[in-house]
């Protein structure tokens, strides 16, 4: 199946002459959830302004839905629902009105009982005479999340859904990408959380310095670059590893009252020979854990290795 | 086309009229009939006819002419200049509109607007003095063509303002001074020979002239010279938003 969004050698110049996306090219399935991750200053929000014409790209070609979106912008366009970062409203104007407003621009005729389901479902609708400077934060960023969808969009870009909102809001927010998912809408978020991407994306790409340095499935991304660490807590501490833990290329942390090993969960763990060895080595412990790298500890690797 | 995009802008700003109508109707109509009030009536009657018109209605077509222009011109920036300040812009640009849409629906609505406003003067002005239309066309042709030019002219201040200092600066520091030096108040024939010349380089003076002729068949330059300059201004203005919308001067990072 053709992708949903192809951007092929994609740059971007500011009149700075700063360089925000570099020579970018990037395919998105139809209907998944991909999550783009980067620093400050990655080139997440100028990708998502230039795919949504927002900014112009310098060169380069952008596709959506096979639409050009500078020769068939209309087409193109129509697709496409926008949730941007800061939360810019009209302060005097009604909820529901601004709702249906957006609507209307992209072209669409009136569907009032759409557009009470949406406020419904994201706990607006008593709110829908209010003003928008009424409300607060969370509340108006809700409604960006309305106008968006208000449209019927078959891709949705969701620029950091989720920063600085409450923990309730961050819940809807998640139920409402996996019910938008279940309706085949594509989704692209970016986000500093990356609990978040490891929650609910299907994908993920890794953009630093205006280029994507990655971009792979997240079960085998978590797979691939996973390291599991094992914690030995240890009975009494230790000042330093005795010789014949040497070869094992441990660390003693926490004071000397741990022992921590990372190893490749693909390859056959050596954790056997270990606890024998320490326990060979007169080394008495209480405790054992081990955890699985997150995906945020494998994008800080990833950046640093970058820089 | 997308005609629902150009009918929920239109819609939205109308509406936006409705919430400020205090402000944004009732305000300019009344300093205009203050003007009646004083000129027309108070000091008026003390001034003779020009040209067998009485002062009081000599002035209307300049009254009307010059809350016209700086209704259509400043409720045409604020009306873009708003969504850009408040960054809702973000909607307009990712909506899939034509350029050409886009302005239809904002200058559309700053238009219409002022439109109003000069019908509630001119209505007004008909209880204080007798009015008398001899070219009623030519009238509504004046009349709508000055509030859609400048409503071109104003949705570019609306564009290129970086502050509200700005969007203010046009309209009060140029057009107004404009409209005042341009004839409201008098015939440019009253004038010293030189400052009728510098007169003529205000382009202000072309329409009001020409509105005034529409009104009572006399004006102080040519009814056809008027008509070209109030188009030639009508397009200059279109094309500096063509250029602004092919470049995304302002709008477009």
């Amino acid at each position: 199946m053709a992708p949903i969004i192809s951007v092929k050698s994609l740059d971007k110049f500011y009149d700075s002459g700063f360089q925000a996306l570099k020579n970018l090219s990037l395919e998105i399935e139809e209907g998944e959830v991909f999550a783009l991750l980067g620093p400050n200053g990655a080139g997440k929000t100028t990708l998502i302004s230039t795919l949504c014409s927002l900014a112009k790209p310098t060169s380069g070609e952008i596709r959506i839905g096979g639409f050009d979106i500078q020769d068939d912008y209309r087409e193109a366009r129509r697709l496409v629902g926008l949730v941007p970062q800061e939360i810019p409203t009209a302060p005097f104007e009604k909820v529901y009105d601004t709702v249906s407003l957006s609507r209307g621009l992209f072209g669409l005729p009136k569907n009032p009982d759409l557009i009470e389901t949406i406020l419904r479902e994201l706990s607006l609708w008593d709110k829908k005479d209010n003003a928008m400077m009424a409300l607060s934060g969370g509340m108006k960023r809700r409604v960006l999340v309305a106008k968006a969808l208000a449209h019927e969009p078959r891709v949705l870009f969701l620029d950091e859904p989720t920063a600085g909102v409450d923990v309730e809001l961050r819940r809807d927010m998640w139920r409402i990408v996996g019910s938008l998912r279940d309706r085949g809408v594509t989704i692209i978020l970016t986000t500093h959380y990356i609990g978040e991407a490891e929650e609910m994306a299907d994908r993920v790409g890794v953009i630093n310095n205006g280029q994507i340095i990655l971009v792979e499935e997240k079960k085998a991304l978590m797979a691939k670059l996973g390291r599991k660490k094992l914690v030995v807590e240890l009975s009494e501490p230790l000042e330093a590893l005795p010789d014949a833990l040497k070869h094992y290329d441990l660390l003693l942390a926490d004071e000397g009252q741990q022992i921590i090993y990372y190893y490749d969960q693909a390859k056959d763990s050596d954790i056997p020979n270990l606890l024998r060895d320490v326990s060979a080595a007169g080394i008495q412990f209480r405790d054992l854990n081990t955890s699985q790298s997150s995906l945020e500890d494998i994008f800080v690797d990833l950046v640093k290795a970058e820089a | 086309m997308n005609l629902r995009a150009i009918q929920a802008i239109y819609l939205s700003e109308m509406a936006r009229t409705g919430r400020t109508i205090m402000q944004s109707v009732v305000s300019p109509v009344i300093s205009t009939v203050l003007y009646f009030v004083v000129f027309g009536a108070a000091i008026g009657s003390r001034i003779s006819e020009i040209n067998g018109v009485s002062y009081g209605a000599f002035i209307v077509p300049g009254l009307i002419m010059m809350s016209l222009m700086t209704q259509s011109l400043s409720n045409a920036a604020y009306g873009i200049y708003f969504p850009r300040f408040t960054g809702t812009i973000y909607e307009l640009l990712s909506a899939p509109m034509s350029f050409f849409e886009f302005t239809i629906a904002f200058v559309g609505a700053a238009a219409t607007k002022a439109i109003l406003i000069g019908v509630i003067i001119f209505i007004t002005a008909s209880f204080f003095v007798d009015l008398q239309i001899q070219h009623p066309f030519w009238m509504i042709a004046f009349f709508v063509l000055t509030a859609v030019s400048f409503s071109l002219f104003g949705f570019i201040i609306g564009i290129w303002a970086e502050n509200f200092e700005q969007l203010q600066f046009v309209p009060l520091l140029i057009v107004t001074p404009l409209s005042f030096l341009g004839g409201s108040f008098y015939s440019i024939s009253m004038l010293p020979e030189l400052w009728q010349k510098v007169t003529y380089l205000n382009p202000v003076v072309y329409l009001i002239s020409g509105f005034r002729w529409s009104f009572y068949g006399q004006a102080d330059v040519g009814v056809a010279i008027s008509l070209g300059m109030t188009l030639l201004f009508l397009f200059v203005s279109l094309g500096i938003i063509h250029w602004i919308f092919r470049t995304g001067y302002k709008l477009k990072a």
